[in-house]
């Protein structure tokens, strides 16, 4: 093949160079198992959040589900709320939050969504749990993978598979059971009558959960994250990472357990290479901050477990900063360090987000309106000279009771509804009404006024003001 | 491919699109091995402003294969779909053919929701709330346009709530209106009237007609003019609802009112057409409409919201 013509600093190099693949076959990584307390901690996570995951759609509200997203009716249920479209600000303000908040985790731990709450980590491990049991652990998965296919090769890798299978498609299931009742889907499940969003989203987001924790794993954070990649703009030199204490380790090396390092000039590694075993990921920690690295411990909790067991003290791999390992801080002044502009800013801003959500949400009102002025009737006059305007309101029940409310205008001396003005909405329905204004001739002088209408609920607390015109034609 | 005026676009267009993709398959072969050094340090060896070294991170291999997937996807879909110049794909999909597909498709859903109302009455249709709620929004979606929200028109456009009509007030005719349209004509009249003069007292005396303001010495002036008028709008001002000529003793002036308005439409006269609905509503549909305009101003008793 002629090469391409991207080499030209090469000819004028040492010499040396050598043709290489710049598409890489993937190396399967087989994280060993590990215990400690960071695996705790994910373990724990992982319960956390799957348990709301899997649980939150079957809890019931009074008649209804909780947590129902209905796309169809476009209501959307969470607890004692019920959403209009219109309320979209509101999914803003969460994305906003959760956005600010990893920035937040991020400038001062590091990758720790990563590494312990991210859907990716949490059904790798839980896939990896599943793959364990039934395969068995790090050499065992390896030697299996080696061998050649025999009947008991086959049903283990038959056994993870189903196991895999079942996993993914409950958890389409209940992805989908936000949107469509859960205890209605599984009747439609189980007599194969779901309808075809239903059936294409269960097989879908099962099959990216099956595809991305059972075999993309540590491939989707490094090559198809976006966020894992400029998380690394949230960190500085006093951001806690896993951090090789090279000083203290170096030089590596096997040696009894009872010789005195010093006295071989060793450090503290004794190069087991157990830190690399279990990094989901695949790679050495040893090296240094690397761009795979998810934060997740595992390499930290085996180490810990190595020094104990080697009678070392612990931490040779540990959560540091970078000013930490090169300047020997303590534990106290890592944390004095946690304070500083970058994280006030994050926090201040994340707080005034998250202040102003709860009080948009606390003086809500149960109720919307949207006033649209008949845009081919301008104006017309009516009986007795009056001059008459059109408007359709919406009205927009967003409580789960029936209704009534009354319709006020101002802004004009005289003008008065001639018309309705009380209407009574079912729940969580929206109506739309017609609404005729009329103003005395000679009331205003021609062109638009702007007035108001004044909704009131007479069942609840609660008065709207919507902002229109009206139209006094020449 | 119509629009062009010659072969050569078409094959131009073509040959252009398979050419990208041939490319792109090119580029991912040649750009996937490279001559570099590959240091112990994991650099391609290449170093720019003495000290910035690029880093061998090789593209995953299953990478490579989405952009192959999607190089035959884009095949696959300029042989069934039309995209390669003037080839019509294998299905022959066109966007007409999608748009009458998804109305027939529609049209068939609404069937038995119609199924009903198909052979009812328009005075019982107009007793039918569920008719009558799709009735509103049909006539929101095709008639408020023109005629308001609330059907009562504007200048020039007709109210509906009223007992007036200019086209017949049974529900067969106010179907008809829907189905074909109407044109309303008023032709010029000044010229057969004689001068202005005359046509300004005719105008006082139709006013006279509802007791509107009006100079009574015109009026009478103008009464013996109205011989002409009453060729269609009768002897007494009445109209005829045959040809469409309104009442003019009435209090109802769909073209304004006052004797500018009314010196205005025997000086220009006015062709005031409604615009046939017949092909853009199915039968079942006119068929609901009918009765929701004809209910407008035929409430049936006891029905208030």
């Amino acid at each position: 093949m002629k090469p391409g013509s991207a080499d030209t600093d090469v000819s004028a190099g040492e010499g040396d160079a050598e043709l290489v693949s710049l598409y890489q076959a993937h190396k399967k990584v087989y994280p060993r198992s590990v215990s400690g307390l960071f695996a705790k901690w994910r373990w724990g996570l992982v319960f956390f959040t799957q348990i709301i995951f899997y649980g939150l759609p079957w809890l019931e509200w009074g008649q209804r589900q909780a947590v129902l997203f209905d796309l169809g009716a476009r209501r959307f249920y969470i607890f004692g709320l019920v959403l209009y479209p219109q309320d979209f600000i509101y999914l803003t303000g969460i994305l906003v939050i959760s956005a600010l908040s990893l920035f937040l985790f991020t400038a001062v731990a590091g990758r720790q969504w990563c590494g312990y709450a991210c859907p990716q980590t949490v059904y790798t491990e839980i896939f990896l749990w599943i793959e364990r049991k039934i395969e068995g652990d790090r050499s065992a998965r390896m030697r299996l993978d080696e061998a050649d296919m025999t009947l008991a090769k086959f049903s283990r890798k038959a056994g993870k598979q189903v196991a895999w299978i079942t996993l993914a498609l409950w958890t389409g299931f209940t992805f989908v059971g936000y949107f469509t009742p859960i205890r209605e889907l599984v009747g439609l499940f189980a007599s194969w009558s779901m309808g075809p969003w239903e059936t294409f989203w269960i097989f879908f987001y099962g099959f990216a959960t099956y595809g991305n924790a059972g075999f993309m794993r540590e491939q989707v954070c490094k090559y198809m994250c976006p966020y894992a990649r400029f998380q690394s703009a949230m960190f500085d030199k006093d951001t806690l990472i896993v951090s090789y204490d090279a000083e203290r380790g170096e030089p590596r090396g096997p040696r009894s357990k009872k010789a005195d390092p010093k006295a071989l000039g060793l450090g503290s590694c004794v190069d087991c290479t157990l830190c690399v075993q279990v990094c989901p990921t695949g790679i050495d920690i040893r090296k240094g901050l690397q761009y795979e690295c998810i934060s997740c411990a595992a390499c930290i909790d085996v180490c810990d477990t190595v020094m104990d067991k080697v009678g070392y003290p612990r931490g040779l791999i540990r959560y540091s900063t970078q000013h930490a390992m090169s300047e020997h801080w303590g534990r106290a002044e890592v944390i004095r360090h946690m304070v500083r502009p970058r994280v006030l800013v994050y926090s201040s801003i994340l707080a005034a987000v998250v202040v102003a959500m709860l009080v948009s949400l606390s003086v809500r009102i149960p109720f919307k309106v949207d006033v649209v002025r008949d845009r081919s009737t301008l104006a017309r006059i009516v009986s007795g000279g009056k001059i008459e305007n059109v408007y359709r309101l919406q009205l927009m029940n967003a409580s789960e009771a029936q209704e009534r409310y009354r319709i006020t205008a101002s802004g004009l001396a005289g003008l008065a509804i001639a018309s309705d003005n009380t209407f009574t909405v079912d729940p969580t329905q929206s109506r739309w009404v017609v609404l005729n204004l009329q103003l005395p001739y000679d009331a205003a002088p021609p062109g638009s006024h702007p007035i108001n209408f004044e909704i009131e609920s007479l069942d609840s607390p609660g008065k709207l003001s919507e902002k229109s015109i009206f139209i006094v034609p020449r | 491919m119509s629009d062009f005026t010659s072969n050569f676009w078409p094959a131009y267009i073509a040959s252009i699109t398979i050419l990208g993709m041939v490319a792109c398959l090119v580029l991912l072969w040649f750009s996937g091995k490279t001559k570099a050094m590959t240091s112990h340090d994991n650099t391609t060896g290449h170093v720019w402003d003495g000290d910035l070294r690029e880093m061998n991170n090789p593209l995953p291999r299953w990478w490579v294969w989405l952009f192959i997937i999607t190089v035959v996807f884009s095949l696959a879909y300029l042989v069934i779909y039309p995209g390669a110049g003037a080839f019509k794909g294998k299905l022959g999909w066109t966007s007409v053919g999608q748009y009458d597909k998804e109305v027939a498709a529609g049209n068939k859903e609404i069937e038995p929701v119609y199924a009903k109302f198909n052979g009812m009455s328009s005075e019982d249709l107009a007793k039918d709330p569920k008719a009558m709620a799709i009735g509103e929004r049909l006539f929101m979606n095709n008639c408020a346009q023109c005629h308001g929200s609330d059907a009562r028109g504007s200048k020039g456009f007709p109210n509906l709530t009223d007992k007036d009509w200019l086209g017949g007030a049974t529900p067969e005719d106010i179907k008809n209106v829907i189905l074909k349209g109407r044109a309303g004509n008023m032709p010029p009249m000044a010229a057969a009237l004689g001068g202005s003069e005359d046509v300004t007292n005719v105008a006082n005396y139709v006013l006279s007609l509802s007791k509107g303001p009006h100079d009574s010495v015109k009026a009478e002036l103008g009464k013996a003019k109205f011989g002409v008028c009453a060729a269609c709008h009768g002897q007494d001002g009445k109209g005829n609802p045959a040809i469409g000529a309104p009442n003019l003793t009435d209090d109802i002036w769909l073209h304004g009112f006052g004797e500018a308005a009314i010196v205005a439409m025997i000086n220009n006269g006015k062709v005031n057409p409604m615009p046939p609905q017949g092909d853009k509503l199915t039968p079942s549909q006119v068929n609901v409409l009918t009765a929701y305009v004809w209910g407008l101003s035929n409430k049936p008793t006891g029905a208030a919201k």
